[in-house]
């Protein structure tokens, strides 16, 4: 099954995912097809100015541009999801969009696609991070593949 | 030698306009610099600060602010720009740009972004944060000398100003058209004046939009944006050479707030966004009650702006307020001086709050030569500007007085 990671750079959640036979979505992926398809060789994030008006599918103008374009590039995977991983309140070194307010809107979109998701916060201790482990193995397996 | 100009940003690539920004720095001989910062480095440099934003990108901002602050990463000046509508990113820009100003002698300037942002918007920052970090000794001359000229080629405007042994000698102005048929007519005009032909004139320097085109045309020795250059005009102009000053100029299509501090600007913003904030508005207005540019001001000296009601962030709607409120049978008076309050309120609320302004204040420019705006821009700041004589030949002046630093 397809799942979004959320954040969605995570390299942490990324292996995890596919580790348990599924396919994450990723900023990893979306980045590799713009180098790949599009040969933009500016990587992390050289969006155009078309990918930000795509954004406005999920905000209004209003919406300051940076929001939109992490909503154009994070939107259409989150609709092809068919599962979610959210870990929340993850520091910056664990992975992020760099934009809290994108952030809220994310965890939005995920949550009104009504799909299985699994929410855990980020691992305070070691113990913490093996419950971690066992949660999101638990979730992936009972995902059918 | 290469300009480094450090940027913190924040949303710059998923805005899409990234690679427009280092496109206008490599286009005036700069390149954007991005100060290193370890991971660890950013709680740190949040705590200090004191300022803890939300986002993540904000905070890696002020990391990097921080290690300029410190001199752990070398740069020549500063950029700093978020977009456009973010309150939590506008907070922290402003906040940022205090701290670099207070920390450092980096010149600064910030912008926020919308996706249409092109290089083209951005070349006369770029090229004005260039200026002062390379031509420090020239943008330090206080006196002209030899038989000089300057040719403003601005977006309303077309004006020429013969200097000699520090004193204008000669001067001309006209709406522009034709960039190099108007800066020919002000420059023959002044040059008449002044009793001199072309082959007299030592330098010439040019600024102003059609800069490089006349630059080209008159074989300039100074082709300058016009950040620099007006600010060194208007101090010179009202002797103001030495101390601090804010300079304000509300042009014809976009408006400039320039900061300096011994004749040398150290940081400035540049508006233009909405044209209800600018000369060209007022130019709507007169021409909508059929009355002269020049009659607008006096007209507006005599009314009271709270018995009409105009304040709109757009000239179009700006227009329409107008209609309004001389339909409702408000008078000339009144609603030219709600048209000069407006663009006055404008200009505080949309570029004054992002520089520190310092005292005196000097409007230069066309519009200051409307007393009603002057007057509006004086109330609002609670100080009455200096207008200096030929304020509207600020760019001339400073094309002409730096022009002669090449002699």
């Amino acid at each position: 099954m397809k799942v979004f990671i959320d954040p969605p750079n995570s390299l942490v959640l990324f292996d995890i995912v596919e580790r348990f036979g599924h396919e994450p979505l990723s900023a990893m992926a979306a980045i590799q097809e713009k180098i790949d398809n599009l040969e933009i060789d500016m990587p992390p994030m050289n969006m155009t100015l078309d990918d930000v008006v795509r954004g406005l599918k999920y905000a209004g103008v209003e919406v300051p541009s940076g929001i939109r374009g992490r909503l154009a590039m994070w939107g259409p995977m989150i609709e092809e999801a068919d599962a979610a991983i959210i870990m929340d309140d993850a520091p910056y070194s664990f992975g992020c969009v760099g934009c809290e307010r994108s952030n809220e809107m994310l965890k939005y979109l995920i949550k009104k696609r009504n799909i299985p998701i699994l929410h855990v916060v980020y691992p305070s201790d070691e113990e913490d991070a093996k419950n971690f482990v066992i949660s999101a193995k638990e979730f992936l397996e009972g995902l059918s593949k | 030698m290469t300009i480094k100009i450090a940027e913190l940003s924040c949303g710059t690539e998923y805005s899409s306009v990234q690679h427009e920004i280092e496109k206008a720095a490599l286009s005036v001989g700069a390149k954007m610099v991005y100060p290193d910062v370890s991971a660890d480095d950013v709680d740190d440099a949040v705590k200090r600060f004191g300022f803890n934003p939300r986002s993540n990108q904000l905070k890696l901002m002020i990391a990097r602010a921080t290690s300029l602050a410190d001199g752990k990463y070398d740069a020549d000046a500063v950029f700093i720009c978020t977009c456009f509508r973010c309150a939590e990113a506008a907070l922290v820009r402003n906040e940022l740009r205090r701290f670099i100003q207070d920390n450092t002698n980096l010149p600064v300037v910030t912008y926020s972004f919308t996706e249409r942002l092109k290089a083209p918007q951005m070349l006369t920052r770029m090229e004005a944060l260039v200026t002062i970090v390379s031509r420090k000794e020239l943008l330090a001359r206080e006196r002209q000398t030899g038989l000089t000229a300057g040719l403003d080629s601005g977006s309303s405007t077309t004006k020429a100003v013969i200097m000699q042994d520090n004193k204008i000698i000669g001067k001309a102005w006209t709406t522009s058209g034709n960039v190099i048929e108007s800066a020919d007519q002000v420059l023959m005009e002044a040059m008449k004046q002044a009793g001199i032909e072309l082959k007299d004139l030592e330098a010439i320097g040019t600024t102003g939009y059609g800069r490089y085109t006349l630059g080209k045309h008159y074989n300039a020795k100074l082709v300058q944006e016009e950040l620099t250059v007006n600010s060194k005009g208007a101090v010179w102009l009202a002797n103001k050479q030495r101390g601090e000053a804010t300079i304000l100029d509300i042009g014809g299509m976009d408006n400039k707030a320039i900061t300096v501090r011994d004749g040398v600007p150290d940081n400035f913003t540049m508006g233009g966004i909405c044209a209800g904030a600018s000369g060209r508005f007022l130019e709507m207005t007169a021409k909508r009650m059929k009355v002269d540019i020049e009659d607008l001001g006096p007209l507006a000296m005599k009314g009271d702006w709270r018995n009409a009601k105009m304040n709109s962030y757009c000239s179009i709607f700006g227009i329409q307020d107008l209609v309004t409120q001389l339909g409702e049978g408000k008078t000339f008076e009144d609603v030219a001086a709600a048209a000069c309050h407006s663009v006055a309120e404008q200009v505080y609320e949309q570029q004054l709050q992002e520089i520190d302004i310092r005292h005196p204040i000097i409007q230069v420019g066309g519009t200051s030569l409307i007393s009603g705006l002057v007057k509006a821009v004086g109330e609002i700041l609670g100080e009455l500007p200096i207008v200096p004589p030929d304020s509207q030949y600020i760019g001339a002046v400073g094309g002409a007085l730096l022009s002669s630093g090449f002699l």
